[in-house]
């Protein structure tokens, strides 16, 4: 069962069996407004927690991602190529950026639950 | 609901309207302003497809008189400009440029000959230093500035079919021409013009019924709010230039491709400021050229890019640069030194370290639609 995490960065991690598929949170994508490209990691690259690992381009800005996590970057989201739109429309599900190889767990220890990053995001309001 | 105003912005006569529709009010030349209603691809779509209505009322509106009259006034102010003025008859429009004694750009603006008056717009973060500037050099005239009036702008292929069912004279008027209309009740100042490639419409109409008179057009079927992050993607698929970004003072109207809007009897003439500079570049050329670029990827190219040739030497940098929903493909537009400029050079834009392959393209970038009558 994957279990799922938040950052204050607004990416969302959800890890099974040592890997990681990341991407950024529905609250992100509202704010970035529509995305028209996402610039990914190579596969293969090795990448560390806070690393500026991909950006998302939307109509008025680009906006750089932070990895939540170190670790090896062993598979992208093809389909976002030729439909960045995914992010928008299921940020938390088909529009998954990566996923990573986790290189150490603990790194996940930092990282909120879904009711603290609820409770998060209330604070910024 | 929308971001609540900070104490130290203006709001326009239609910002309750604009927080009562959701938009993201952002603040933008000292207003708070929409950014987006419900998202900028759709209300992009709403104005090249349909008909948008923008908010444009933070522009400066001013009303220029000469106790001669209006070829007067129309003398005097050609001064400030090099747009041919004097050849305006009743209700034609035209835009122009405020050049600076070195030939730079001060501000681009439209002038109508509104029969007894010159009617004015000027860009919203310039207005301040404009209006100084024709209070102290439009020699013998009298500059009324007209906040109290707010400006509306009805974009798009539909948006004749919407003016024209409220009144029928909006349909007939000419591309860049302007008058007096009762459109629905409301008595409004229509120009035939914008700033998205598109048909439309400039209206002008007293602040405190701008709210009534948006409702109003926001009742037919055709018409959606679009805010400024739309009319940025469309200006620039129009291949227009947005001022602080592609034009400024550091530019003249010849780098920035706009030779144009100098009249051929101010050609001739001169008399404008920064003629000397101009007038040589126009019959020399300049050192680097305002160009379009048509990126192969979708990976948009922001203002600020270095522009480089194919062996990575830097040739220019981008001024405005996005991705542009109707053409389907990240589009820029930027100065080049002019060995590069001509349509076909393949050049690359440096985006983080990376060449995004680019084509020298000629504007627009999407065909301009305007009224032919």
């Amino acid at each position: 069962m994957a279990k799922i995490y938040y950052s204050e960065e607004h990416e969302w991690i959800s890890v099974e069996g040592g890997v990681g598929t990341v991407g950024i949170t529905e609250y992100a994508q509202e704010q970035l407004g529509d995305v028209v490209f996402v610039e990914l990691p190579e596969v293969g690259a090795s990448i560390d927690k806070g690393d500026d690992v991909a950006v998302v381009e939307s109509v008025k800005a680009a906006s750089e991602v932070y990895s939540p996590v170190s670790g090896e970057v062993v598979e992208i989201n093809e389909e976002l190529a030729d439909a960045p739109g995914l992010v928008n429309q299921h940020a938390e599900g088909d529009g998954w950026f990566y996923k990573v190889n986790l290189t150490d767990d603990s790194e996940l220890d930092d990282l909120l639950t879904r009711a603290e990053y609820k409770a998060f995001l209330e604070g910024l309001e | 609901m929308g971001d609540p105003t900070p104490e130290n912005l203006l709001t326009t006569p239609l910002d309750a309207l604009h927080r009562e529709l959701g938009a993201r009010m952002v603040p933008f030349a000292g207003y708070a302003m929409p950014v987006q209603y419900s998202g900028i691809l759709h209300e992009h779509a709403q104005a090249r497809n349909h008909a948008a209505l923008f908010d444009v009322s933070h522009m400066g509106q001013a009303e220029v008189r000469h106790p001669e009259g209006i070829e007067a006034a129309a003398r005097a102010f050609e001064a400030l400009v090099p747009g041919d003025l004097m050849a305006l008859k009743p209700g034609q429009i035209r835009y122009t440029l405020f050049t600076n004694p070195a030939g730079g750009i001060l501000d681009d603006l439209m002038v109508t000959n509104a029969g007894d008056h010159l009617y004015v717009v000027v860009n919203a973060g310039c207005k301040v230093d404009d209006f100084k500037h024709m209070h102290a050099g439009l020699e013998g005239c009298t500059v009324t500035e007209r906040p109290d009036l707010a400006l509306l702008a009805l974009q798009g292929p539909e948006a004749a079919k919407v003016l024209a069912r409220l009144c029928p004279e909006a349909a007939g008027m000419a591309f860049m021409t302007a008058r007096k209309l009762d459109v629905a009740g409301f008595t409004v100042w229509a120009s035939r013009s914008g700033y998205t490639g598109e048909d439309g419409y400039e209206i002008s109409v007293p602040g405190d019924r701008a709210e009534a008179f948006a409702r109003r057009l926001l009742e037919e079927p055709e018409v959606e709010f679009s805010g400024l992050g739309a009319r940025d993607s469309l200006r620039l698929e129009a291949g227009l230039c947005l001022y602080g970004s592609d034009i400024d003072t550091a530019t003249t109207p010849i780098e920035a491709d706009l030779k144009w809007t100098i009249g051929k009897r101010r050609r001739a003439e001169a008399g404008f400021p920064g003629a000397e500079t101009i007038l040589k570049q126009l019959a020399e050329g300049t050192a680097r050229r305002r160009v379009g670029l048509r990126l192969d990827g979708r990976q948009p190219a922001r203002a600020h890019t270095a522009i480089v040739d194919a062996s990575g030497n830097k040739i220019g940098e981008v001024t405005s640069g996005g991705f542009g929903p109707t053409v389907e493909a990240a589009i820029a537009m930027g100065y080049v030194d002019a060995a590069h400029a001509a349509p076909g050079t393949r050049v690359a834009c440096s985006v983080r370290g990376k060449a995004l392959t680019a084509e020298v393209v000629t504007m627009p970038f999407a065909p301009h639609r305007y009224y032919k009558s």
